[in-house]
């Protein structure tokens, strides 16, 4: 076009040839889009119109599909062909607690892992992984399409691969930049056939910047983990596991003086003692980390020598991050160091500590934004080791707190109406109450007013998880003020359909919904049809639902897959299911069913 | 067994959430007979939960019935659906170090904290809870975990030295009981310890000896006749003596 312009006299006066109005819109709207990060902005985006949908799509870098049932990899591939980044979710989260039978989706990761294998994603550098069960030949065929490009790899809360399925990803990804391996549970192994995967790191130096593997069940080699650490001059955040010995952590630690993050491992000395660690030394460790100011955040302790931990006071100054929720710690020794953690952001600890422990923590750890108190022994008939009072001393302690997970044996309504009014900043509020169906231990009235206050005063509340005795009116007070909720879980709670009414009818921002042994039914089941498709699951598990209901609800939703699982066999005429379990779908339903699942 | 044949009184425990009369209820069926526990599918309850027994045996007298973990699955109350493979028949995974995360070791969680509840008291009026399937939720790794450090600090609670005298030695000695396994190997160290004043003994023609032990009541026992678990916590002190001392 512009050799015509040059030869012949400039034509008469008419606009110059542009490309077409579409286009120049989409180069604008790309240019524009790609500073767009947040996922809630992006979708809306896409839905403004057809170009925008197509500039979007072409732009977007991190791709979530947070239900991995929801979406196919081809079709997701073909929408997002730019995706740097991928992050599925697999099973829900009752999965964690055994509810859910093994093999429920034994095979969703593998046509992702075939679309990563034939370039679907060329751009793809980092996966990230919940929930699903992901094979050493899934692995394999992810190192060896991606060898040179891929960076990150993030397990969490997966299954079903190996030590072999790390030595792929480990000798073949070059440029690995983050290997994160988080509360796995990886394949059992004959101990003549697990892998060192960490000896498998090629010997040149690495680009390594995260490695974790703190669940990992098997010793690592430690040479080979030293030499690894030595060679990779850009690490920042080191978790071992328990078989890491303190002597050995302590070694890691002068050759990675500048980490951030730390997982501890076993934070014991090796039986026997030749290791000759002593607690100056540990000391000596932790102040020359320390001095880079780096270290922030620390994990592990997964066989904890009490008499060690003290050595962590030096860094605690700087810690926003601590983890010891595998470490039963004592009131007393916690004393020792959390009064110089006035930084901290984030705790998670053992109900081990009591109230006192509790206590100490509220009257120094002003910054705290999320707390996590788990209890030693998960059982309904424990001692009581935590109660309303430390929940009370945390709430007048610690203002800024966003997330709070406390597990006790007993609580009252007082003690969560003053976290109510104390902490009007929550966003995660999920109290477990141990005891099933347990009222408030000073009055015997139910919870409801706890919980109805937390919705109330807690403007920003976002996830709820419910415990204790609850009739329908805490679940009335949730529908009528939980209007930024988005994850609720409820269990052992109700009378009647007319809390899951409430549930759905109050609550317009609701995503996630987990209900167990509750006495709903298809009434309440069938009060939410106008809401389903805006959720991302519904898990009913152990209600009153029958067959009828839920065929009525995949009769109106035809976009809805609803497996019913551990349902009677086809000889059976009961009409009862005990678990359901739906979600929308854009692929419809999937084909690897197991036997214990009916998709409607 | 009809579901009119149920014992009247299910109902009512069952709707009343009162767990320990639900157990009382089991304890008294087991104490009948394992088969004329009500079969799975004949109730419609309004409140479905899924129960396990523990497979704690002190928590049933029932004497005929051996009690173990096999046993009380076949015999347990589940309130839940017909042909429901539920979660506890799943096979358990062996477990590399700690603890599986699909371990289905609710049951086992007597081991720690409650001491009680799993205890010696042979009064079986409140049987230790039926656990819930995946309740508390807690992952199972994390239960484990705890499980298994527990039963470990239960198994070593620390040495236990007596003091080992032997006629006609100068010094006595201290050896930990809780390093033998048994009678044979506590003989074979004593034997170690005590080379030169046995070869002493022997010279002067005697060449019997028995070990002898103080217990708790501070009566000198024959060390052999009880169990080793016995003797190692009644015993106090040990005595080599000469074997005519002894007869």
């Amino acid at each position: 076009m512009s050799e015509e312009d040059e030869d012949q006299p400039p034509p008469p006066k008419r606009p110059r040839a542009s490309p077409p109005a579409d286009q120049v819109l989409d180069n604008v709207l790309e240019t524009v889009l790609q500073f767009l990060d947040a996922p809630g902005d992006r979708s809306a985006a896409s839905l403004v119109c057809r170009s925008w949908h197509r500039a979007e799509s072409a732009t977007r870098e991190a791709v979530a599909v947070r239900n991995i049932l929801a979406a196919s990899a081809a079709r997701t591939a073909r929408r997002f062909p730019r995706a740097r980044s991928l992050l599925l979710k697999g099973r829900p989260r009752f999965a964690d607690f055994n509810l859910l039978p093994p093999g429920w989706a034994a095979s969703a990761f593998r046509p992702w892992a075939a679309a990563i294998a034939a370039a679907a994603f060329p751009a793809l550098t980092s996966l990230n992984l919940k929930r699903i069960p992901v094979t050493d030949a899934d692995l394999e065929l992810i190192a060896r399409a991606l060898p040179a490009t891929f960076l990150e790899l993030s397990l969490l809360l997966c299954d079903g691969f190996s030590s072999h399925g790390l030595a792929s990803i480990a000798s073949h990804c070059r440029g690995l930049r983050v290997l994160n391996v988080v509360e796995c549970d990886m394949a059992v192994e004959d101990e003549q056939e697990v892998v060192d995967w960490v000896a498998a790191f090629p010997p040149d130096p690495t680009d390594l910047e995260s490695l974790s593997f703190e669940c990992y069940g098997y010793a690592v080699s430690f040479d080979a983990l030293e030499a690894l650490v030595v060679r990779s001059p850009r690490l920042k955040r080191l978790g071992v596991n328990q078989h890491v010995t303190l002597g050995q952590l302590r070694r890691l630690m002068t050759h990675a003086p500048r980490l951030t993050h730390l997982g501890t491992g076993a934070f014991r000395p090796a039986d026997g003692g030749d290791e000759g660690i002593d607690f100056g030394e540990m000391v000596t460790a932790f102040a020359n980390s320390g001095r880079g100011r780096t270290l922030v955040s620390l994990s592990g302790f997964r066989d904890l020598a009490q008499e060690y931990l003290p050595t962590i006071a030096v860094v605690c100054i700087n810690l926003r991050t601590l983890d010891l929720s595998y470490a039963p710690v004592t009131p007393n020794q916690i004393v020792m160091f959390i009064r110089q953690c006035f930084n901290l952001e984030t705790l998670w600890v053992l109900d081990s500590v009591r109230d006192e422990g509790l206590e100490t923590v509220a009257m120094y750890c002003k910054k705290l934004r999320s707390l996590r108190v788990m209890p030693v022994v998960a059982n309904e008939d424990a001692d009581e080791l935590v109660s309303e009072v430390g929940l009370a001393a945390i709430s007048r302690g610690c203002r800024d707190l966003r997330s709070i997970l406390y597990f006790c044996q007993s609580m009252t309504n007082a003690a969560v109406i003053d976290m109510s009014r104390n902490c009007p900043e929550l966003k995660v509020f999920r109290l477990c109450i141990m005891g099933r169906h347990q009222p408030d231990h000073e009055t015997g009235e139910p919870m409801d007013e706890g919980f109805g206050a937390i919705v109330q005063n807690c403007s920003k509340l976002t996830r709820l998880s419910t415990s204790g005795h609850l009739t329908d009116r805490a679940f009335e007070y949730i529908g009528k003020y939980g209007k930024s909720l988005r994850t609720l879980s409820v269990a052992f709670a109700g009378n009647s359909d007319r809390a899951l009414q409430h549930i759905l009818q109050g609550c317009s921002k609701l995503e996630k919904l987990e209900i167990r042994d509750c006495p709903f039914g298809d009434a309440g089941l069938l009060s939410g049809m106008h809401h389903f498709y805006n959720m991302r699951f519904v898990w009913m598990s152990g209600c009153n639902l029958t067959l009828q209901g839920c065929k009525e609800v995949a009769r109106q939703l035809p976009r809805m897959v609803v497996e019913l699982i551990n349902g009677p066999p086809e000889d059976e005429r009961t009409e009862d299911v005990d678990i359901l379990y739906m979600y929308r779908s854009l692929d419809g339903p999937r084909e690897d069913v197991p036997p214990f699942v009916k998709i409607l | 067994l009809k579901a009119s044949s149920q014992p009247p009184y299910i109902s009512t425990i069952l709707l009343s959430h009162q767990h320990h009369l639900l157990l009382h209820f089991l304890h008294y069926t087991n104490q009948i007979s394992p088969h004329l526990l009500l079969p799975h599918h004949n109730i419609p309850l309004p409140l479905i939960s899924r129960f396990r027994s523990t497979s704690q045996p002190v928590a049933f007298s029932a004497s005929s019935m051996e009690i173990d973990a096999e046993n009380l699955s076949a015999t347990e109350l589940r309130l839940g659906l017909p042909g429901t493979s539920s979660s506890e028949d799943r096979p358990k995974k062996p477990s590399p170090t700690v603890g599986t995360k699909r371990a289905l070791e609710d049951t086992t969680s007597e081991a720690s904290g409650t001491g009680s509840a799993a205890g010696e008291d042979q009064d079986t009026t409140t049987p230790a809870k039926a656990q819930v399937v995946g309740w508390p939720p807690v992952r199972a790794y994390r239960k484990n975990t705890f499980q298994a450090a527990a039963a470990k600090k239960a198994e070593q609670p620390g040495g236990l030295y007596v003091k080992v005298s032997m006629d006609g030695a100068p010094y006595l000695r201290k050896v930990d009981l809780r390093m033998y396994k048994g009678y044979r190997e506590l003989r074979e160290a004593l034997n170690a310890l005590f080379t030169k004043s046995l070869a002493a003994a022997e010279n002067g023609g005697d060449h019997q000896y028995a070990i002898a032990y103080e217990d708790k009541d501070g009566d000198l026992m024959l060390v052999g006749d009880v169990p080793w678990d016995m003797f190692i916590s009644s015993c106090k002190k040990l005595r080599i003596m000469k074997g005519s001392e002894a007869r």
